[in-house]
C-alpha cells in the first residue's frame, strides 16, 4: 500500500468520521420540526448537540483541509466543479453555526422562532446536499482533459445523486432520532424512538434502492461486504431501537454509516472523481495526489494528531454524557442577560 | 468580455470581502480568548467575585464574536478550491499542508474546548474549566501561525521546487515553510496587532460604562487591563511590523516601493508622508517627505540605497519576461499609512490612558478614589484633567475601538494588494490563479450572496454586542459561586436546571 493509498482511506475516514458525528447533529436539527412540540422541546434538542456541533464540523473543515494538502487536484475539481452545491451548503453551515449561537440570546419571540427555523434548513438542506456530491462523485462526473468540470449544475442533479441525497437526509434523521432517544428523557425520548422507527424504515427502502443501485454500477467484492454490512447494521438498529436498547440503536446506526460510506469509497477505489467523458481523464489516486514528500508529513501529522483529537472530543461527550430533559432548561436563560 | 466583471476581478472581490469581513473577528477572538482567560484565573486564583463577573461578560462578547469568526473560517477553507482551483492545483502540494495542519490541530482544540467551557460551568471543576478557556487560546493562537505561514509561503515561497512534469510547486522542506523568517515575523506582527485590537476594544466598553458611572468595580479592572494591553501590544506590534518591513524590503521592494511611491531608486531614500502622482508617468507631483528615514527603515542605515518602483518594475521584467510588475500603487501607499496611523493612534490613546489612570501611589492624596469610584483622570502631579475634558477621555477612548480593525483591514489589503499581479511571489501571477471552469455567473453569484449575508449577520452581530455591551457583567448565581468538585457536576439533584443553555 503506497501513502497515496493510504491517504485515500484516511479522506474517507475524514468524511466517516464526519457523517457519523454531524450526521446526528443535522438530524437533531431536523427534528426539532419533526419531534419537538413545543419551545421547551425544541431547547431540549438543541441542548443535546449544543456542546459538541462545533467540533463535529471540524471533521469538514480537517476532510477539506487534508483534500486540499494530499490530493489538491481532487480538491480543485470538486469544489469547483460542484460550485453552486456547495456555495448552498456553506450558507447553510454560516447560518446554523450563528443560528445555535445567538438564538437564545435574545427573548423575543420572533428571534428565537426565525433562528429554530434556519436550523430546521440549515441542517435539512446540507444533509441533503452531501448525498447528492457523493452520489455525484462515485457516479462519476464530466471531468475533461485538463480536469476540470465542464458540466452543468443540471447535470449534478440525475437520479442517482438526488436518490443519494434521499439516503443521506434520512438515515442522518433516522440517526439524530436514536441519539435522540439516547440523550434526553420524558416524552420526548419515547416519542424519538417512535420516530426513529418511522424514519428508519424510510431510509432502509431508499437505502437499499441506492446501494443496490451502486453495487450494480460500480461495485466489487469489497464493496459488496461493505453494503450487507450496512444493510445488516441499519436492520439490527431498527431491532435494537424496538427493543428500547438505545445505546446499540445509536451504535449500530453510526456503523450504518460508516459501512454506508465505506462502501462508496471502495465502489471509486482506485478513482477518486472518475470523468464519465473519458476513462482515461479519471481523477485517480495517483494522478490526483500530492508528492511523496508531503504525504509523508500527512501522514505523521494525522498518526500523531487523530488519536489525540478522538481522545479530547470523546472526554466531551463523556462530561456532557447525562441526559436531558425540559426540566434541565432553565426558563430564564431565555432571557438573555442571565448568563 | 468586460474587464471590470472578469472572473480574475470578481474572485479578487470575492476573496478580499469575505477576508477583510472575516479578520474583524479573528484578531477579537484571539485576544479576547486570552484576556477572558486571565480574568478568570484572577478568578480561581483571588475568588474576587468582580473577576468572575468581568469574565462572565468578557466572555459573552467573545462568543459573541467567535461564533462570526467560525462560521466565516468555514468559507476560507474551500475558497481557494471554489475560486481558485488553478491555484490549488498548483500550490496544493505546499499550501495544503499548513492549512490541514491548521485543522486538525487547532480547530479540534479550539472548537472542542469551547463547547467545554461554554457548557461546562456546572460540569466541570473550576480549574478544569479554567484550563478549557486556555485550551481555547492556545487554539486560536495555533491557528493564526499555521494560516500566517503558509500566507508567508505567497509571500515569499522556500522549501520548494518547480515539477515541470507535473506542471506545479512541489514541497522539499516543510520546516523551512513552518519557521521561515516571512512566517515568524508575519505571526509575530499579527498576534501583536491581535492583542492591541481586543485591548482597544475592552478599553472602549470599559470607558463606555465609566463615563456613565456603572458596573465600576469590573469596568476600573477591565481598564487597566485593556490598557496594559493596548500599551504592550502597540508596542510590539511597531516592533514587529519594523522588523517585517525590513524583511519585505529584502524579499518584495516592489511592495515597499509602491508602500512609499517611491519612483525611482535614491541613496539615502527618504519617507514619504504624502504623495499625490501619476501612476502612468511614474512619478509624483507632490510629495512631503522626511529625508533618510526610509533607508534607515529599510536596512538600519540612514544613507542606504533604495530601489524605486521603476527599477523593480525593469528587474522583474528582465527576470520573468515583459509584463507590468507594478501593484496598485495609490492602494498600497495609502492603506500603508492607513495601517500604520490607525494603529498607532490606538497606542497613543492607550499610552494616554495608561498615564491618566495611574495607580495610587503616583497620586497626590485628594486624587485618589475608592474601588468603587471612577478613577480621577490626572493629567499632571496635582492636575486632574476636570469635568470638561474627562468625558472626551471616555468619548475617544470609545473611538478607539474601532481604529485597530480598521488597521487590520487596511495592514491586510496593503500586504495582498502590494504583492500583484502574483498570488505567490516571483511564482505564479493572480491571472493564472483563478478556475478556469467557473462562470462570471458563478463568481458573482456567490459573491453576491456572501456579501449580502455578511451584511445582514454584520447587523445582527452588532445590535446583539450592543444590547451585551449595555447590559453590562451579569449578577452571579448560586452556582457560579459553587462550582462542582467533580466531571460531569453534581449528581445529587438529577433534575437541577443546566448553568447555560442554548
Amino acid at each position: 500500500m503506497e501513502l497515496h493509498d493510504v491517504w485515500f482511506v484516511l479522506i474517507a475516514v475524514l468524511w466517516t468520521g464526519y457523517f457519523f458525528l454531524e450526521g446526528f447533529d443535522f438530524g437533531v436539527g431536523i427534528l426539532t420540526k419533526l419531534l419537538a412540540r413545543d419551545r421547551p422541546e425544541r431547547r431540549v434538542l438543541i441542548n443535546t448537540i449544543g456542546p459538541v456541533w462545533d467540533g463535529n464540523e471540524v471533521w469538514l473543515l480537517t476532510a477539506g483541509g487534508a483534500t486540499f494538502a494530499a490530493f489538491p487536484e481532487w480538491y480543485a475539481t470538486l469544489f469547483s466543479g460542484f460550485y453552486l452545491p456547495l456555495l448552498l451548503i456553506l450558507v447553510c453551515l454560516i447560518v446554523r453555526g450563528v443560528a445555535f449561537e445567538y438564538r437564545a440570546k435574545r427573548p423575543e419571540e420572533n428571534w428565537q422562532r426565525n433562528w429554530e427555523t434556519a436550523i430546521f434548513w440549515t441542517s435539512l438542506l446540507p444533509a441533503f446536499l452531501w448525498g447528492v456530491a457523493f452520489g455525484n462523485i462515485v457516479r462519476g462526473v464530466k471531468i475533461d482533459r485538463n480536469f476540470e468540470y465542464v458540466g452543468s449544475l443540471w447535470d449534478l442533479l440525475n437520479p442517482y445523486a438526488l436518490l443519494g441525497g434521499l439516503v443521506t437526509l434520512t438515515l442522518f434523521t433516522f440517526h439524530g432520532a436514536v441519539f435522540t432517544a439516547l440523550k434526553t428523557v420524558g416524552g420526548i425520548r419515547l416519542r424519538a424512538r417512535k420516530l426513529a422507527l418511522r424514519v428508519g424504515l424510510a431510509t432502509a427502502v431508499v437505502a437499499l434502492a441506492f446501494l443496490l443501485w451502486t453495487q450494480a454500477d460500480s461495485g466489487n467484492a469489497r464493496s459488496l461486504v461493505a453494503m450487507v454490512l450496512a444493510v445488516v447494521a441499519l436492520v439490527a438498529a431498527l431491532g435494537a431501537n424496538q427493543l428500547g436498547r438505545e445505546g446499540w440503536a445509536f451504535a449500530l446506526s453510526g456503523v450504518t454509516i460508516v459501512a454506508a460510506v465505506a462502501m462508496l469509497f471502495l465502489s471509486l477505489f482506485p478513482n477518486v472523481m472518475p470523468s464519465t467523458l473519458n476513462g482515461d481523464w479519471s481523477l485517480t489516486v495517483t494522478n490526483a495526489s500530492s508528492s511523496p514528500y508531503t504525504l509523508k508529513i500527512m501522514t505523521w501529522l494525522a498518526v500523531i494528531a487523530t488519536p489525540i483529537v478522538l481522545l479530547y472530543q470523546g472526554w466531551t461527550y463523556w462530561v456532557f454524557r447525562k441526559r436531558i430533559g425540559t426540566q434541565h432548561i432553565a426558563a430564564d436563560a431565555a432571557a438573555g442577560t442571565a448568563h | 468580455m468586460d474587464l471590470a466583471l472578469a472572473p480574475e476581478t470578481l474572485a479578487r472581490w470575492q476573496f478580499g470581502i469575505t477576508t477583510v469581513y472575516h479578520f474583524l473577528f479573528v484578531p477579537l477572538t484571539i485576544s479576547l480568548a486570552a484576556l477572558t482567560a486571565g480574568l478568570q484565573t484572577a478568578w480561581v486564583r483571588t475568588e474576587k467575585e468582580k473577576y468572575l463577573r468581568a469574565t462572565k461578560f468578557w466572555g459573552k462578547l467573545f462568543l459573541i464574536n467567535i461564533a462570526m469568526g467560525v462560521v466565516t473560517g468555514i468559507v476560507q477553507e474551500f475558497q481557494f478550491g471554489m475560486n481558485w482551483s488553478d491555484y490549488s492545483r498548483f500550490v496544493g502540494d505546499i499550501f495544503g499542508a499548513p492549512l490541514a495542519f491548521e485543522a486538525l490541530i487547532a480547530f479540534f482544540f479550539e472548537s472542542t474546548f469551547i463547547g467545554l467551557w461554554i457548557f461546562g460551568w456546572d460540569r466541570l471543576p473550576k480549574r478544569i474549566h479554567l484550563a478549557c478557556i486556555w485550551m481555547v487560546s492556545i487554539g486560536t493562537i495555533l491557528s493564526a501561525y499555521f494560516i500566517l505561514a503558509a500566507n508567508s509561503w505567497m509571500q515569499h515561497p522556500v522549501g520548494y521546487r518547480i515539477n515541470k512534469a507535473k506542471g506545479r510547486a512541489e514541497l522539499t522542506d516543510f520546516w523551512a515553510v513552518l519557521t521561515q523568517n516571512t512566517a515568524l515575523s508575519q505571526a509575530f506582527h499579527t498576534l501583536s496587532a491581535a492583542f492591541l485590537t481586543g485591548g482597544a476594544f475592552m478599553v472602549g466598553i470599559a470607558a463606555y460604562h465609566l463615563a456613565r458611572k456603572k458596573h465600576i468595580r469590573e469596568m476600573k479592572t477591565s481598564l487597566r487591563l485593556g490598557l496594559i494591553t493596548v500599551v504592550i501590544a502597540g508596542l510590539l506590534t511597531a516592533i514587529s511590523g519594523d522588523t517585517l518591513g525590513k524583511v519585505m524590503f529584502k524579499q518584495q521592494p516592489m511592495k515597499m516601493a509602491a508602500a512609499e511611491a517611491l519612483w525611482d531608486g535614491q541613496q539615502p531614500a527618504p519617507f514619504s508622508i504624502f504623495a499625490y502622482g501619476d501612476v502612468e508617468k511614474g512619478h509624483n507631483s507632490v510629495a512631503i517627505e522626511i529625508p533618510g528615514l526610509l533607508s534607515f527603515l529599510a536596512d538600519d542605515n540612514f544613507s542606504s540605497y533604495v530601489p524605486g518602483i521603476n527599477d523593480v518594475n525593469k528587474a522583474e521584467q528582465q527576470k520573468f519576461g515583459p509584463g507590468d510588475y507594478r501593484p496598485n500603487i495609490p492602494v498600497t501607499f495609502w492603506g500603508f499609512r492607513w495601517m500604520i496611523g490607525f494603529g498607532m493612534a490606538s497606542f497613543a490613546i492607550g499610552l494616554a490612558g495608561l498615564w491618566l489612570t495611574r495607580k495610587k501611589f503616583l497620586l497626590p492624596q485628594h486624587l485618589r478614589v475608592a474601588d468603587d469610584e471612577v478613577p480621577n483622570l490626572v493629567l499632571f502631579r496635582n492636575k486632574a484633567l476636570g469635568h470638561r475634558l474627562t468625558p472626551w477621555y471616555w468619548r475617544i477612548a470609545t473611538w478607539t475601538m474601532a481604529f485597530p480593525l480598521i488597521a487590520n483591514s487596511w495592514g491586510w489589503i496593503f500586504t495582498e494588494m502590494g504583492r500583484q499581479p502574483w498570488v505567490v511571489y516571483g511564482v505564479l501571477q493572480t491571472r493564472d490563479a483563478v478556475s478556469p471552469g467557473v462562470s462570471q455567473g458563478e463568481v458573482l453569484t456567490s459573491m453576491i450572496v456572501f456579501t449580502t449575508l455578511y451584511a445582514v449577520l454584520a447587523v445582527v452581530e452588532v445590535k446583539l454586542l450592543a444590547k451585551y455591551v449595555k447590559a453590562g457583567p451579569p449578577e452571579l448565581t448560586e452556582a457560579d459561586l459553587n462550582p462542582p468538585t467533580q466531571i460531569g457536576g453534581d449528581t445529587r439533584d438529577a433534575d437541577k436546571p443546566m448553568a447555560f443553555s442554548y
